[in-house]
């Protein structure tokens, strides 16, 4: 199979506008012809189904929430990037383009980021009309901070919950879409298969996860907005619902799935305390614009309590090896350079997996109501999970699992390989390449929704014809539903002895342990050995409880997990395949004698893309190779 | 430390419930309240019983999907905080635990401790937004919005719409849900040319979802976990008569 990228020829400023000419339209009578559904209801789920119904399509909106407004793009704390240089400090679309394609290792798609730079100054636009009530200075205007990755100030905020004001404001579009009538909201349904008919993708099939009921849906073209496949971890930032089931059953379908190696794990999360929890909960990056990271010079120092430890005794890692961008590094950088202190035996805190994050200087400098002020709501979760006042002693962090930059592979259109079926947001594989940068992903779950699918679905919409699309009485569709009912049957038949989450856990385990911060060769070996068995094991022994014809937790848990189980094994194997250090891939045979990561231009400048072959076999790795017609691929420094 | 639970059992909407009591394992003090329910429920599962189906998401305070009456109390001992950030350390060992769901007419109980809650998002697609089509927007410093206009807007905005203001009621009032957005939205210069036609829809769609009327009693405010201010309801009520005083929506 050759993938194709479909990005305009031409100079990179004008491909988006030459995409937009270039497209075929859909005129406003037959629109009303399509029916479109898009599942999901995060920043780009909901931010699709508000244009699209507002376009003039017929919309189905599918959520496994009691409501639209609970995605977890909601728990985004910090902000979302726009080049609009409202801060007079150098910024330009082309410097935001620039510093992603940078910070994510040139691993992505030069064209695509160009276009998510230059939609991100109408995103701002969009929600501030919208009522988002962004932070402004006292002249009335817009305020921005600094993010990790950039020397600019250009990220917008709403106190800490920027992620939870933007999705309430895709919400209020889609509320005033569903009130008129040109999307109609379905809550508690989980997809469970893509329903595929000569080879497009043509409807879906969805659990009522009140009643258990199975339901057929069928529409014009079926857009997946899904979010990323983090929870494979277990142990991870993201919401306990959030799963891999919609993108992965897509997968199985024919989708190849691009990058899965690449993982984000977020360097400022609170620390694991014990093997009960359920949850890591992040404290957004943004906190590391006013404190200063740091261990004690001495493993001795460890054990004290951290205000007895002197200037001269502390080591600010992060500012002694990256002194222009300090405390502010990329995500990989700083995640790693946390592990290493650790693993040298410097770290802090009862598990000795922490580093301290220190406001002292800034409440000193900017007083504490101005620190309270910026980032107060941050500082009651805090104090909230590990009952320590961080006004007084510094915060302790260590990396957690937080993104998913790898996801299912689209075109410039955001179509997959599937003709018909398009991934938006965190479930595609796009624009962050290796690594995000922080407030990334809001300004792309948004560019995805609000700008790049309603200017390129029409393109297939268009090839297809208005009022062709098959019913639900097609073969194709009864096929996938009884694929759902046997999937749903053989988990409630399985009588084994170990809970659902039991194998979830040892799943987790088995990957942060192998396929984390650090990867090599013989733990990934390894890997790929303990998950096919702990699969096997799952099917055999696991027990799920309760019946299918009402609300089930244990069962919805079941499904996600046999999937995970599954997502696991192609994410090792595709660190495995990936014999090159970058972004937050980190193979620790690839890294140059200072630790930094050593990319291989000449062997992986490209994306892999995977494509499932049938159970038990091997997936063939096809490759689309990133020309970079405008930057040159540079190592990556921050020193 | 151990507790003891009285949990809220039901099958379906349409059964009887009941309470029924557990024990939990020894339980760390760091636990969160939501952890330790999976700890019986994985003990339960064991058993070879259904476990306690509740409500949750992200266990961090934010998407308003959890929603335990906790000893009497919607969200449990602590103010200002959801149940999900709820810890064992505000127990003591040996504590019997009440654990119920939200009880109000409007959020029928599907199943143990979850409800549903759509009946909220009826009210915000009455009018809980502000009408601009993708791409029509100007320039965001365009409009300049004073920062004290802009906090208060954010103040409201905070709402996670989890619905334990309802729960808290005695007359299953959604005033406080519902002024958060009203008065989120009025705040704003952008909000204006809507504002006294959203108030009259969004508070007829509360009325036709079967919500109660506010008496003004401040219980919806004690058990906010985001502390949305009763201020917020005075806002409604002023809004909502200049618009009555207005007359129908067509004057709006």
């Amino acid at each position: 199979m050759k993938l194709e990228s479909k990005i305009p020829s031409g100079p990179l400023a004008q491909k988006w506008d030459k995409a937009r000419f270039q497209n075929k339209l859909v005129n406003p009578a037959n629109k009303r012809k399509y029916e479109i559904i898009v599942v999901g209801a995060g920043l780009a789920g909901a931010s699709a189904s508000a244009t699209l119904g507002e376009l003039g399509y017929k919309v189905k909106n599918f959520v496994y929430h009691d409501s639209p407004r609970r995605a977890h793009s909601i728990a985004a704390q910090g902000g979302i990037n726009a080049a609009k240089n409202y801060q007079n400090d150098g910024d330009s679309v082309y410097r935001l383009f620039y510093d992603t394609v940078k910070g994510g290792d040139f691993r992505a798609r030069e064209a695509n980021v160009y276009r998510l730079a230059q939609v991100s100054v109408n995103i701002i636009d969009q929600c501030a009309a919208q009522g988002v009530p962004f932070a402004r200075e006292y002249g009335g205007l817009l305020d921005n901070r600094s993010f990790g990755g950039a020397q600019v100030s250009r990220t917008f905020y709403a106190r800490g919950q920027t992620g939870q004001q933007l999705l309430l404001g895709a919400y209020s579009a889609l509320c005033k879409e569903i009130a008129s009538g040109s999307v109609q909201s379905f809550t508690h349904h989980e997809m469970l298969d893509l329903v595929l008919v000569d080879g497009h993708a043509k409807g879906v099939i969805v659990r009522n996860l009140l009643t258990g009921a199975i339901s057929r849906h069928c529409a014009d073209a079926v857009v997946l907005a899904t979010g990323g496949y983090g929870n494979v971890f277990n142990l991870s930032t993201y919401a306990r619902n959030s799963n891999a089931t919609a993108i992965w059953r897509a997968y199985k379908r024919g989708a190849c799935f691009a990058n899965p190696c690449y993982t984000q794990i977020h360097p400022t999360c609170i620390p694991v305390t014990g093997d009960y929890q359920s949850k890591l909960t992040l404290m957004s990056e943004s906190l590391r614009n006013d404190g200063r990271i740091w261990v004690p010079k001495k493993k001795e120092d460890c054990g004290k309590h951290p205000n007895d430890i002197p200037e001269e005794a502390r080591d600010y890692y992060l500012e002694r090896k990256y002194p222009s961008f300090g405390n502010l590094a990329p995500r990989d950088i700083s995640s790693r350079s946390a592990k290493e202190v650790c693993d040298e035996g410097r770290g802090v805190g009862e598990s000795g997996r922490g580093v301290y994050l220190d406001f002292a200087d800034s409440i000193q400098r900017l007083g504490e109501a101005k620190v309270r002020e910026r980032y107060g709501n941050l500082f009651d979760i805090y104090h909230e999970i590990t009952n320590e006042n961080a006004y007084q002693v510094p915060m302790r962090i260590y990396p957690a699992v937080h993104y998913t930059m790898g996801g299912l592979w689209v075109d410039y259109d955001l179509m997959s390989n599937i003709p018909g079926l398009f991934v938006l947001g965190e479930a595609n594989f796009s624009d962050h390449g290796a690594n995000r940068l922080g407030a990334s992903a809001l300004m792309q779950g948004l560019a995805d929704g609000y700008f790049v699918l309603p200017n390129t679905i029409c393109n297939y919409l268009a090839s297809v014809g208005p009022g062709k699309r098959p019913g639900v009485e097609h073969e194709a569709f009864k096929e996938a539903e009884d694929n759902v009912r046997g999937i749903t049957q053989r988990l409630l038949a399985s009588q084994g002895k170990r809970t659902v989450d039991s194998f979830h856990k040892e799943l987790g385990h088995i990957l942060w342990e192998h396929c984390g911060m650090g990867r090599n060769e013989t733990d990934l070996k390894k890997a790929l050995q303990l998950i096919p068995a702990l699969r096997e094991e799952f099917w055999k022994n696991v027990k799920v409880p309760g019946e299918e014809d009402n609300l089930n937790q244990s069962l919805e848990r079941a499904g996600r997990v046999a999937d995970f189980l599954e997502v696991g094994e192609l994410l090792c194997l595709d660190a495995l395949e990936r014999a090159e250090s970058c972004g937050g891939h980190f193979r620790e045979e690839h890294q140059y004698p200072d630790g930094e990561a050593r990319r291989d231009d000449e062997n992986f400048a490209h994306v892999a893309a995977w494509e499932y072959q049938g159970r038990d076999k091997k997936p063939v790795r096809h490759v689309e190779p990133l020309v970079y017609e405008e930057v040159k691929m540079t190592t990556r420094s921050y020193k | 430390m151990k507790v003891k639970l009285k949990v809220w059992r039901q099958k379906d909407t349409r059964s009887a419930g009941e309470f029924r009591l557990y024990e939990t394992p020894d339980l760390n003090v760091n636990m969160s309240f939501l952890e330790m329910l999976d700890v019986v429920n994985e003990q339960l599962t064991l058993k070879g019983e259904e476990p306690i189906a509740f409500d949750h998401d992200c266990r961090e305070g934010i998407c308003g999907t959890c929603s335990l009456v906790i000893n009497g109390k919607p969200h449990g001992p602590h103010r200002g905080v959801a149940t999900c950030q709820t810890y064992m350390r505000s127990f003591q060992d040996g504590d019997i635990i009440i654990v119920e769901p939200w009880r109000a007419r409007p959020f029928p109980v599907v199943k143990d401790l979850v409800v549903t809650r759509q009946a909220l998002d009826k009210i915000m697609q009455a009018g809980g937004y502000i009408s601009v089509r993708t791409g029509a927007a100007p320039d965001a410093n365009s409009i300049p919005i004073s920062k004290e206009n802009a906090d208060l807007a954010m103040d409201a905005a905070a709402c996670i719409g989890c619905g334990a203001c309802v729960a808290a009621c005695k007359n299953a009032s959604a005033m406080l849900f519902t002024a958060a957005k009203v008065s989120q939205l009025g705040l704003l210069p952008q909000g204006q040319p809507e504002r006294y036609r959203r108030v009259k829809r969004m508070v007829e769609a509360m009325d036709e979802a079967g919500f109660g009327a506010c008496t003004v009693t401040g219980s919806c405010e004690a058990v906010c976990p985001k502390n949305i201010s009763l201020d917020f309801i005075a806002r409604l009520n002023r809004d909502y008569l200049v618009a009555s005083l207005k007359g129908g929506a067509k004057h709006g």
